[in-house]
């Protein structure tokens, strides 16, 4: 297990170096002129060419990089230069608000989703599965945009029940946080505990099947204990990996949903700066959230020990 | 009696109090269609910012209702003879929301740091200033290289938005994440994307014209969510509201629609040199296909179909409606035949051209009318919608033949003129070029009479609305919608909402 650790964090450097190139790659395939569009309305000559040097755009790009990967290095990964705020303060205001906002989603996607998949196949080819097949297809299908209008038009403008958009600290008013991220986070979990489901459903169809639960019937156990202790246990391996690599899609997800919502989390901060060729934020940012994802990945992996005694061996 | 009415005084007293307290506690929430830049009047270049700088810092001049200029910090002025000086008074007894004192060092200060701090926006609008005198505590000249008639306009604007010389000298470049003025409202916190609060500075020198305790600006840049925050009661005002959503408000009587034509235009801007494409495609060769691809649009179909009647058409830099509007230069009238006779004459019955568009759908939909119309008179429109910071790169460069551009205006004729149309002026994308533009656009900045800027201005447009480097479209209405309850509220064309006078009633 130790050993495996060790192994796993040593491939973090060179793939996370990898990383970095490539976001500052990528990056610079954006069209335009960052210095354009920071100098704004006016696009006094002499503004553009401070940004120029500032932003060090007039350097080459390998010394444009080595300036970047030295910061972050020393753990400073820029300014912003619309706002004049540090990238690494911008993260962490804005991430407590995303992960909140994911956690709350992938609660939702997992209640939904693997209560539905259970249902769907304990009760296969029944008006159940069905059902819940028709709520799968319709998550995976709604765009996340649209539905998030209709229910701010709904819950918002006709009911007034829920705030439209914005977002407070649970710190400040948990009940108001709560009644802020109810409509975003079922918006986000909506998609995923459609995916959820289906995997939940066909790893449970494959299990119930398999020799050890016609065993456990034969051996005269209720059929809830069949069913939730021994099939569900592992049929949830690879929805455990779904869900895991789900996290990760939501905090990607959760840019349209911000968006929507104007919930200043990760998303809006990134497409933002994005539009804004904000470079450092933008860098910063993907950086964070794809070491994330990769540590997110070996925590997935880590779940396998913990859930399947087999591995471990 | 003595104690009764001693008593009956208290109670009284009390009684205002408490109106008083309930009054005063009182928090504006305005809704904003983007998150402004940074909050430093010398460093910032949004539009966005300048309606969160109304209530945070004021400056030596505004402008009314009519575009006038008026005193704020500034009491009266006065131009030398030779108008190579600007003789400012300023209002006594003004302090910065640091306590410090405001006075003619102070802008003295703001002056040079406007017009030297690395990065600055505002060296440009300042750039005949040589120089500025301490007359007295109160009283300050600024000197200028050569006369300037848009200076006041600029001093209505952020190069005369004054900040604390302490503060800034103390912060440096990060005086914009805690600005400190002098405005009615004073920084409490920004968070960014999210809101930025400010609460009413107790010393302001026209308190009597505040009545709210707090102002929440909160940015929510789609219009749809924005007009649902109104709609559920979040907020009680918001900017830049969507035309075709004006009937559905209307129609409710707890909010109020308020509009006014904006200072800036809408139009197309033309390659005619920017780049060697100008030589390139007929549009940008020929100023006679130009004329013919005015000839074939229809501004009032425009207006109608792309932006649901909410805006005024207009073919030149300014509105119909305003004083410098040069009348000997009218809207000229579709005729789609002179169009087609005119591409004839040009030897280019067909020609075809890449419009590029904003990707919002009002320009979306203004691009699809434009096609339909010219098409009519034979011309090809290929329409290619193009995200923001990519399409100003592109102008930048003269990647483009024609392109959709919207302006946000300035009170001073020069600020929608100047830098469009002069030699090599920084916002003139369609590369025009012409001597006796250039002397005129310079005399209309040395000139300080009206009357003889007005002609200037007339001379100006005879020239280059033919050669057509831009093809005026029209000008949008700036919409804004609010609670009923809020009244006081004052349309200035510049866009931007002073909280002076604002109030809430019945609450």
């Amino acid at each position: 297990m130790l050993n495996y650790l060790v192994q796993r964090l040593a491939t973090l450097v060179p793939t996370l170096f990898f990383v970095s190139i490539l976001i500052f790659g990528l990056q610079q395939l954006l069209p335009g002129d960052p210095a354009l569009i920071l100098a704004g309305e006016d696009q006094d000559p002499t503004v553009i060419a401070h940004l120029h040097e500032k932003l060090h755009l007039d350097k080459p790009l390998p010394i444009r990089y080595l300036y970047w990967a030295g910061g972050v290095l020393r753990g400073d990964l820029g300014e912003s230069v619309r706002i004049q705020k540090p990238v690494r303060e911008l993260i962490f205001e804005k991430l407590p608000v995303t992960l909140e906002l994911a956690a709350l989603a992938i609660i939702i996607a997992l209640s939904i989703g693997i209560t539905a998949g259970i249902v769907a196949a304990v009760a296969r080819d029944t008006v159940w599965d069905y059902a819940a097949n028709i709520f799968a297809l319709w998550g995976l299908s709604t765009p996340n945009f649209w539905l998030g209008i209709m229910l701010i038009l709904f819950f918002s403008v006709t009911l007034g029940w829920l705030p439209a958009s914005g977002y407070v600290s649970p710190f400040e008013d948990l009940k108001a946080n709560l009644a802020s991220m109810i409509m975003p986070a079922f918006v986000l979990g909506n998609a995923i505990a459609a995916v959820l489901m289906r995997h939940t459903r066909s790893a449970m169809l494959q299990v119930l099947n398999s020799d050890y639960v016609r065993t456990a019937r034969a051996k005269g156990l209720d059929e809830r204990v069949v069913v939730l202790k021994h099939a569900l246990r592992n049929a949830l391996i690879p929805v455990i990996t779904l869900g895991a690599l789900e996290f990760g899609t939501l905090l990607s997800g959760a840019v349209l949903t911000e968006q929507v919502f104007t919930i200043p989390g990760f998303g809006k901060l990134i497409v933002d700066a994005v539009f804004n060729r904000d470079y450092a934020v933008v860098q910063g940012v993907v950086l964070f959230t794809a070491t994330a994802y990769i540590l997110l990945n070996l925590l997935a992996d880590l779940a396998y020990f913990a859930v399947n005694p087999r591995l471990r061996g | 009696m003595n104690t009764k009415s001693w008593t009956l005084r208290l109670g009284l007293v009390l009684l205002a109090a408490i109106a008083a307290a309930g009054a005063a506690a009182q928090t504006l929430r305005f809704g904003l269609a983007e998150d402004p830049d940074v909050l430093d009047p010398t460093l910032a270049r949004t539009f966005v910012g300048r309606i969160v700088f109304a209530s945070l810092c004021d400056k030596l001049f505004d402008v009314d209702e009519k575009l006038d200029i008026v005193p704020q910090l500034a009491t009266s002025y006065e131009w030398s003879a030779d108008h190579k000086a600007l003789t400012i008074k300023l209002r006594k007894g003004v302090t910065f929301h640091d306590g410090e004192k405001f006075n003619a060092a102070a802008v003295k200060y703001n002056i040079e740091r406007h017009k030297t701090m690395p990065g600055s926006n505002r060296r440009g609008e300042l750039a005949p200033v040589s120089g500025v005198d301490v007359v007295d505590d109160s009283t300050v000249r600024l000197n200028l290289s050569a006369p300037f008639a848009p200076l006041l306009a600029a001093l209505a604007d952020r190069a005369g938005m004054m900040v604390s010389p302490k503060a800034a000298q103390a912060e440096g470049d990060k005086f914009g994440s805690k600005p400190v003025c002098s405005g009615p409202f004073r920084f409490v916190e920004r968070v960014a994307q999210d809101r930025i609060v400010v609460e009413r500075y107790p010393n302001y020198w026209n308190k009597g014209e505040i009545h709210f305790d707090r102002i929440v600006y909160v940015p929510i840049p789609d219009a749809t969510v924005r007009l649902a925050n109104l709609r559920s009661g979040q907020l009680d005002f918001i900017e830049r509201m969507q035309a075709s959503d004006v009937p559905q408000v209307n129609t409710d009587s707890r909010f109020k629609v308020a509009k006014i034509t904006e200072i800036g235009y809408q139009g197309i801007t033309i390659n005619v040199g920017k780049s060697d494409l100008a030589q390139k495609n007929p549009l940008g060769r020929d100023a006679k296909v130009r004329e013919a691809f005015e000839l074939a649009l229809d501004r009032d179909g425009i207006v109608q179909v792309a932006m649901d009647g909410e805006a005024d058409v207009g073919n030149q830099w300014v509105a119909p409606s305003n004083a410098y509007y040069a009348k000997n230069m009218p809207i000229p009238k579709r005729d789609v035949a002179r169009a087609k006779e005119l591409l004839r004459e040009a030897g280019v019955p067909n020609p075809s051209i890449t419009l590029i568009t904003p990707t919002t759908s009002d320009a979306q939909k203004m691009g699809q009318v434009i096609q339909a119309m010219v098409k009519e008179a034979g011309f090809e429109v290929k329409l290619q919608a193009t995200e923001f910071a990519t399409s100003l790169d592109m102008a930048d460069k003269g990647q483009f033949e024609a392109y959709i551009l919207a302006w946000s205006g300035r009170a001073d004729p020069d600020g929608n003129l100047f830098s469009f149309d002069g030699c090599k002026q920084p916002l003139n994308y369609a590369g025009y070029c012409k001597p006796e533009v250039d002397e005129l656009l310079n005399r209309s900045r040395t000139t300080l009479d009206p009357a003889d800027r007005k002609k200037i201005f007339g001379d100006i447009a005879a020239i280059v609305l033919k050669d057509r480097p831009i093809i005026y479209l029209f000008h949008r209405h700036w919409l804004w919608a609010h609670t009923a309850k809020l009244s006081g509220f004052r349309m200035i064309p510049d866009g931007l909402v002073r909280v002076q006078g604002l109030r809430m009633s019945g609450s």
